[in-house]
């Protein structure tokens, strides 16, 4: 029996069981601190369909052995940059919204292949370099904000100078053109956001389809073993940008969906932590730097976007501070330092 | 294939253009933006002179690490952590001039080597990728700092100075002034050279360390943490300890930090209690390697160059912004841009680097096991 639970334990993972109970103690506490239950459980679900797709694109790049994509924000720029150009083009509702996810596609397969290209070169430092490889991006993505051609008034500064806004709003273009979709409401305080959580089912099947195809078996084969994949005869370094350029238009999406649920676009210096959190609750989930699953993903995502929702609210109202900052900020960070001091097999 | 052969049969012309890329780069940048700038001579020398008694400490905290093999310590955001809790104490005491500053030193010294040796123990789990982790670190680290300052201070721990607490009773006000010890070591010999302030202690105290690591390297301690930076299994089967020589090399570098960071905000004057130490890193580790050091090799000299040439962009690029694009805002985006792009860049040119020599020795290694076989087979004996 003591074997069992222990296996038991041991294949669940220790930090998801302490952040398990500490999330069931949480809901537990609502009632007492004078938070409606159904509210926080809304909360959830609805961050959780916010940011189910920025996490799951991470998963090809881990798969593909190229480890956290510390990148992430390559894959943001193009889905800010596809949402900015579709506003620009005054389009509205589902065309609006699909059309900032095709040109989103475009500029992220570019930024991927040359992003996929690089981290070839410089494989077994990926992270650190992909860190700041994202971290530049966005800065010099601020200049260009800055200085591109953008004439849609409800973009560009009201008072006459030029550049982009810091946070525009997609309110009268396509704000929650997915969350209203078939949206089930139970009770005055359950709005559940059938659309995105559909859309991001959709997108999560095809990922996992895709591992099933020949392509997306030996993306796998490369990350788990490249000189063995390399002796079946498949192309690493090609697979490797392949994963890549999947994660960048993944995260793409994944940005906009997150957009449209949040109802901001949010320019500038916004994205540059962006990764943080997403890989954060893909490790949180079980995944480490070199295994994840779709699993992990919902798992994680669920787990982390509730601990994120409840531990202000809850402990706010227990000691009448706002610590979740520094909470927020020890969770994520400690869960990605704890799974980068694991012992992975050296490539 | 092209690729794989540019390390060995470029020319030396070449080969020094890819071993310097990023200062070259810099150097030519530099050139142009000081006179879109606009701004003269004197300014400039007076402002170098001020970041290079400002920073300096904190660069050369870096090489210790890099002799160990643990690439840029992204971590010394820790050691700059300690120092601000010193600093919080002794305005807490209002213990002013010099002996306050002595007495940060003092009270931050132990807190330093505790967080170094966390770091190091963490960054020992993590061989082969110190540099993220210890990045990760540093933000981890951040919310345990913001923790016990924003919330055990004045709680727990007990401050009882209205002036640096929070107007709830507890918990330090997001900027406290400095100005009690303001400049106090910059200013303790007064030595002005044509209108411009030398700030000879400051000056004389970053000598004294580059004195200090320059006589390090030669003594037992520093020839091991050299031979564990070359290779860990030879260090280990000459005997030393491996994993202690590291964790030294991190105390030792959380500690030298831990003063610059003091030494930095004496200079400043006042003090951005939740954000001053997390630029830390990044700034030293770009200026560091804007002069020349790779993530394997960094010199004094890589320290200074790289701190001129880093701190005259900075000191320029917002002005050459607004004279290039009528925005100074673009300028303050562009420093950004570039202090985050030359880590990248030289982060991948070196990892980069290091793929190719493995190719080459990994090819070198074929080709000899190839004429090798061939040998024996003609000998008769194939033993392998």
């Amino acid at each position: 029996m003591k074997e069992k639970i222990k296996s038991i334990i041991e294949s669940i993972g220790l930090p998801r069981i302490i952040i398990f109970l500490f999330l069931v103690l949480l809901f537990i506490l609502t009632p007492f601190v004078g938070i409606r239950f159904d509210t926080s459980i809304n909360d959830v679900i609805i961050r959780f369909s916010m940011n189910g797709i920025l996490v799951l694109s991470l998963v090809p790049m881990v798969k593909s052995g190229c480890g956290l994509n510390f990148g992430l924000q390559l894959g943001i720029i193009a889905g800010l940059l596809g949402a900015v150009i579709s506003i620009e083009m005054e389009l509205t509702g589902f065309a609006g919204f699909f059309t900032a996810i095709g040109i989103a596609i475009f500029f992220a397969v570019v930024l991927g292949f040359l992003y996929g290209i690089l981290l070839n070169k410089i494989k077994g430092d990926e992270m650190v370099v992909a860190t700041y490889v994202g971290f530049s991006s966005v800065a010099f993505m601020s200049i260009m904000w800055l200085i591109l051609p953008f004439k849609s008034p409800n973009m560009i500064w009201a008072y006459g100078g030029s550049g982009l806004r810091t946070a525009i709003s997609n309110e009268d273009y396509w704000i929650h053109i997915l969350t209203n979709f078939f949206q089930i409401n139970i009770g005055s305080h359950i709005n559940f956001p059938t659309g995105t959580i559909l859309f991001f089912a959709l997108l999560s099947y095809l990922v996992w389809a895709f591992f099933r195809t020949k392509i997306g078996t030996a993306i796998a084969t490369t990350g788990s073993n490249s000189n063995y994949a390399k002796s079946c005869g498949i192309n690493v370094d090609k697979m490797r940008v392949i994963s890549v350029i999947l994660s960048t238009v993944l995260s793409a999406i994944g940005i906009i969906v997150y957009q449209e649920s949040f109802g901001f676009i949010q320019l500038y210096m916004a994205p540059l932590y962006m990764p943080f959190p997403a890989i954060a609750a893909l490790l949180l989930g079980g995944a480490s730097v070199g295994k994840a699953s779709i699993k992990n993903v919902i798992i994680g995502t669920f787990l982390f976007q509730a601990i994120l929702t409840m531990t202000p609210s809850i402990l706010n109202n227990i000691i009448q501070s706002d610590m979740s900052e520094a909470i927020r900020m020890i969770v994520s960070n400690g869960m990605i330092v704890y799974a980068l001091t694991r012992v992975v097999k050296v490539r | 294939m092209k690729k794989q052969s540019l390390t060995k049969t470029m020319n030396p012309g070449v080969q020094f253009l890819i071993n310097y890329a990023v200062p070259i780069i810099f150097t030519i940048l530099v050139a142009f933006a000081i006179p879109l700038s606009g701004l003269s001579n004197e300014y400039l020398v007076r402002e170098i002179m001020t970041r290079l008694s400002r920073d300096s400490f904190l660069i050369l905290a870096l090489l210790v690490p890099v002799m160990a093999g643990m690439g840029m310590n992204f971590s010394i955001v820790l050691g700059a952590m300690a120092g601000q809790i010193g600093l919080i104490f002794i305005t807490d005491w209002q213990i002013i001039g010099l002996p306050g500053v002595l007495l940060a030193l003092l009270i931050s010294t132990p807190i330093a080597i505790l967080l170094g040796y966390i770091a190091g123990i963490v960054l020992n789990h993590a061989k082969g990728r110190e540099m993220v982790t210890g990045f990760m670190l540093a933000f981890f680290m951040n919310g345990i700092y913001q923790l016990v300052v924003l919330y055990g201070m004045g709680n727990i721990i007990p401050i009882s100075n209205s002036r640096i607490l929070l107007p709830r009773g507890y918990g330090i006000r997001n900027a406290i002034s400095l100005v009690d010890i303001r400049q106090v070591l910059d200013k303790l010999i007064p030595l002005k050279i044509g209108g411009i302030l030398i700030p000879v202690v400051t000056l004389l105290v970053i000598a004294a360390l580059c004195v200090f690591i320059i006589w390090f390297k030669k003594t037992k301690l520093g020839q091991e943490i050299r031979i564990v930076g070359q290779d860990n299994d030879v260090a280990r089967i000459s005997g030393i300890n491996v994993e202690r020589t590291r964790i030294l090399s991190i105390v030792i570098s959380t500690v030298l930090a831990c003063y610059g960071q003091i030494i930095f905000l004496q200079n400043i004057g006042n003090m951005n209690t939740y954000g001053g130490h997390s630029q830390v890193g990044v700034f030293a580790i770009a200026a560091l390697l804007v002069g020349g050091a790779t993530v394997a090799k960094a010199n004094i000299p890589n320290v200074f160059i790289g701190l001129i040439l880093f701190h005259t962009m900075f000191v320029v690029s917002p002005r050459a912004g607004r004279a290039l694009m009528g925005q100074a805002q673009l300028g303050e985006y562009f420093r950004v841009f570039v202090s985050y792009g030359v880590i990248a860049f030289s982060l991948a040119l070196y990892a980069w680097r290091k793929r190719v020599e493995k190719e080459n020795e990994r090819k070198k290694i074929m080709n000899y096991r190839k004429a090798f076989s061939q040998s024996s087979n003609t000998t008769g004996g194939n033993k392998f």
